[in-house]
């Protein structure tokens, strides 16, 4: 297999890993330098607090933590292409496009430290909850665009789309598959942005694809498109046009951010059992950050004290939440029937009764 | 003013129950800073590097490189500098109230305007020096004994029915708590056990009070009954103390279990063939006394093993299909040779293999065939000198037997098993002569491999071993 050599003739890159601008006219972007450094931002403190999340279920504190290490850009620069009435249906590891989406990282952490069943509201910045089964939600985002085209707002000022995150894993399974054949027979408003990070666990991308997965769109008949998922201006550029296209009914299209997992799988993974050195070195070389700390430099639109400022910015947030973290209180057992039903119920009260009764049981019950 | 607090082995890996301390980064009296990596564990699944959870001095390493310690033992303790500042820790909310409300803006709709969500309101530190959740185990099982029933009140109100009168006599000893043991005077403990293994203990006749069972929480099992049941038909000549344990439990872990693994899926998807041929060996160890006087193998070790392994190679030349493997779609025949050599080592059995072993000459086949051993012995094999085999050879002989079936290596046709060489009476030309004589065996992947042609390949590795000279011949 290529160490990370996707064919280059094909992918869409406006910023190189040397931080040198790239002329696309097809791909148009016009950014201010406060904005090139907020999207900067937003990767450095998106970095920090998953390596904090690691450390934290290293030292037991997390049950699990699926690291996103080495796919900031394709996060933040496509979730920085949204409106905030656009839904995102993600998948268990978009902490970058929760966190640009204005979801507070410590509900993320709440899941994962199993103290919550996810524990946030989807309608409050129309981003719903992790996914853990592999795609399923890329029919649940296909089922909600086709019901904003029932609205009949496409085309309109209000109108909004629906984008599914998901990995070369899931280009798989069946559901993925189904909701492409729905998204594109109902010209669905939905982007379909997949994180080719190269590897489903220990599955290498040429066990699940004899194609890039890209090209798999034009089967289904819609278009599909490969960026360099480590430039955050061209996922940024992109998923901009994709969306835009979907919200005034030109139909879905398939973004294939072409990207590679640095970490493991998940933080009980060693990649180290089924993925060479080498493959690992190649990829430091396109770090999706460093290429836009070069091109501020080069720019001159950011100094230094701006980079130790960020970098400062981003400790002080992790370690305020891992403070937050370590303080977030166990449930209690009765929480369960909280969430049952909207409204009061004959049966779960009985069933609350019974259950409170056995807690109380126990000589140890307060 | 310090503060010492410990770090305890968390579970790394959902439902992990003990890791093998491997290498200590740091030592007492060391600044650690928060998440600096201080130690590397192996786990079941990964050896992993655990970051510190303090910032201040190293105070002591608990546990020896090279000890397996269980999930929740202290590993390492760290004298902690008090924040002069600091609040007193106060209770957890009772509700999750951070989780309730949104500490952050919604994103605005303009992509260039958004920032991230900012801090929220300080929530009240729980005493961040106690990780004192019980690990969630998920998938490895339960370890026996990590776990406590609660105690529960008595009279219990929802399972306790009146119409058992409390303290009758006949009621089972089995269903009593163990906190009311106290009562017993001898044994100390009363048996708990599972229904079934009740109502056997029932049928046999066997009274579970007089047993002390060997499952989890001191259980009797289905073992222990049975035990039973034989100590009283048995003889009385070999009276064995209630309760002794006989047997010995060695846990399947490491190289054992991914063994056990790689060979119950290599024999249970390739249709194994094993042949035979018992050959005169005794130019082959008179070759191999030869090489050793000669300056090109001074350094090396040669053995007879050396000599099979090149005619192994020869024959692959001439019969290329025997270093085949079946992928069900097709079957692949490479244009080298990676001669995997089966190594037993302290962890268990390991196959590394020497890469394009087709192009070394034979000094460097000895060198190369003596590293491997030793690297796998070491435990150094990388997952490249395990991984990407073609063929291999099993040395069944340094074990003092004559001949194996081999198990092929997973992803191999062919495994070829090399005997002991012993003093035979052998008929050579015609009269009966003292020889040394060795056992080939060779188990083949019959998808691949024909009868004709894994009879061929014996036959001509046993002709080489039989007269080297041959494999002048034939390379």
């Amino acid at each position: 297999m290529t160490v990370g050599a996707p064919e280059t003739t094909d992918l869409i890159q406006l910023l190189t890993p040397e931080g040198e601008l790239v002329e696309r006219p097809d791909y148009p972007l016009d950014l201010s330098g406060a904005e090139i450094r907020s999207l900067y931002r937003d990767l450095v403190i998106t970095r920090r607090f998953d390596l904090e999340a690691v450390a934290l279920t290293r030292q037991g504190e997390l049950g699990l933590w699926p690291s996103l290490l080495g796919q900031e850009a394709a996060q933040v620069g496509s979730a920085r292409a949204l409106n905030a009435t656009d839904m995102v249906f993600p998948t268990y590891r978009e902490h970058g496009v929760a966190w640009c989406r204005g979801l507070d990282p410590l509900h993320l952490l709440g899941m994962f430290r199993g103290v919550a069943n996810a524990g946030w509201d989807p309608a409050a910045h129309n981003f719903h909850l992790y996914t853990i089964v592999i795609g399923s939600q890329t029919l649940h985002a296909t089922g909600y665009a086709m019901g904003i085209q029932r609205d009949g707002v496409l085309g309109t000022p209000s109108a909004a789309a629906a984008v599914a995150y998901f990995g070369d894993g899931a280009t798989s399974q069946g559901d993925v598959n189904e909701a492409f054949v729905w998204a594109s027979v109902f010209n669905a408003p939905v982007v379909f942005f997949c994180q080719n990070n190269q590897w489903a666990i220990s599955e290498p991308l040429e066990k699940q694809s004899r194609i890039p997965l890209y090209r798999r769109a034009q089967g289904f008949g819609f278009p599909g498109l490969r960026v360099d998922g480590n430039d955050v201006f061209a996922c940024l550029a992109v998923t901009r046009k994709a969306m835009e296209a979907a919200r005034t009914g030109q139909g879905p299209t398939l973004v294939e951010a072409y990207t590679y997992r640095m970490g493991a799988h998940t933080t009980t993974d060693d990649p180290t059992r089924y993925r060479l050195a080498a493959e690992l070195e190649s990829w430091k070389l396109k770090d999706p950050i460093e290429r836009v700390k070069a091109y501020l430099v080069k720019s001159e639109q950011a100094d230094a004290a701006f980079f130790e400022e960020v970098d400062a910015e981003a400790k002080q947030y992790a370690a305020d939440l891992r403070r937050r973290c370590l303080a977030l209180p166990d449930p209690q057992p009765l929480d369960i029937f909280q969430n049952v039903y909207a409204e009061p119920h004959p049966l779960l009260a009985e069933e609350q009764q019974q259950f409170a009764a056995y807690l109380a049981s126990f000589e140890d019950a307060s | 003013m310090t503060e010492r607090k410990s770090f305890k082995l968390p579970d790394v890996g959902e439902g992990l129950t003990e890791a093998e301390i491997v290498r200590w980064h740091v030592a007492p009296g060391d600044e650690i800073e928060m998440n600096q990596i201080v130690v590397e564990i192996e786990t079941a699944k990964a050896i992993v590097e655990l970051p510190s959870p303090y910032e201040g001095v190293v105070a002591e390493l608990h546990v020896a490189e090279g000890e397996t310690v269980d999930v929740g033992v202290p590993i390492i303790s760290v004298d902690v500098a008090g924040e002069p500042g600091a609040a007193p820790a106060a209770p957890p909310a009772p509700e999750a109230a951070a989780l309730k409300e949104d500490l952050v803006p919604s994103p605005a709709a303009d992509p260039g305007t958004h920032i991230g969500p900012e801090t929220g309101p300080d929530v009240p530190a729980k005493s961040p020096g106690e990780p004192a959740r019980v690990p969630v185990l998920v998938g490895y099982g339960v370890r026996p004994g990590a776990t406590k029933r609660r105690p529960r009140r008595r009279p219990q109100p929802v399972d306790e029915p009146a119409r058992r009168p409390a303290g009758q006599a006949a009621r089972p000893v089995a269903d009593q708590p163990t906190r009311r043991a106290v009562d017993r005077p001898a044994r100390g403990v009363v048996a708990l056990a599972t229904p079934p293994v009740r109502k056997l203990a029932k049928d046999l006749g066997i009274d579970l009070a007089a047993l002390s069972g060997t499952g989890p929480r001191g259980s009797v099992t289905r073992e222990d009954v049975r035990a039973a049941a034989d100590r009283t038909t048995a003889a009385p000549a070999a009276p064995v103390a209630a309760g002794t344990v006989r047997e010995q439990r060695i846990p399947v872990r490491g190289v054992r279990r991914s063994t056990a693994a790689a060979v119950t899926r290599s024999a249970f998807t390739a249709p194994h063939v094993t042949e035979f041929l018992q050959v005169d060996a005794t130019e082959t160890v008179e070759l191999v006394r030869r090489l050793r006087e000669l300056p090109e193998f001074a350094e090396v070790k040669v053995s007879p093993l050396l000599l099979v392994a090149r005619a192994l190679l020869v024959a692959v030349r001439r019969h290329p299909m025997i270093n085949a493997r079946w992928t069900d779609d097709e079957i692949i025949i490479p244009e080298y040779v990676n001669l995997g050599i089966a190594v037993a080592t302290e962890r268990g059995l390991v196959v590394p293999n020497i890469k394009d072993a087709q192009n070394l000459s034979l000094p460097e086949l000895a060198t190369a065939l003596g590293g491997l051993a030793e690297t796998a012995r070491a435990g150094r094999s990388s997952l490249e000198n395990l991984t990407g085999g073609t063929i291999s050879i099993t040395n069944v002989g340094v074990f003092g037997v004559d001949a194996g079936t081999p198990i092929l290596t997973p992803g191999e046709s062919a495994n070829l098993a090399f005997g002991q060489i012993r003093e035979l009476p052998w008929v050579r030309r015609g009269e009966l002569a003292i020889r040394r004589v060795t056992t080939l065996s060779l188990s083949f992947d019959h998808r691949v491999v024909d009868g004709e042609l894994g009879s061929a390949v014996l036959r001509d590795v046993g002709a080489m071993v039989e007269d080297p000279a041959r494999m002048l011949a034939w390379s």
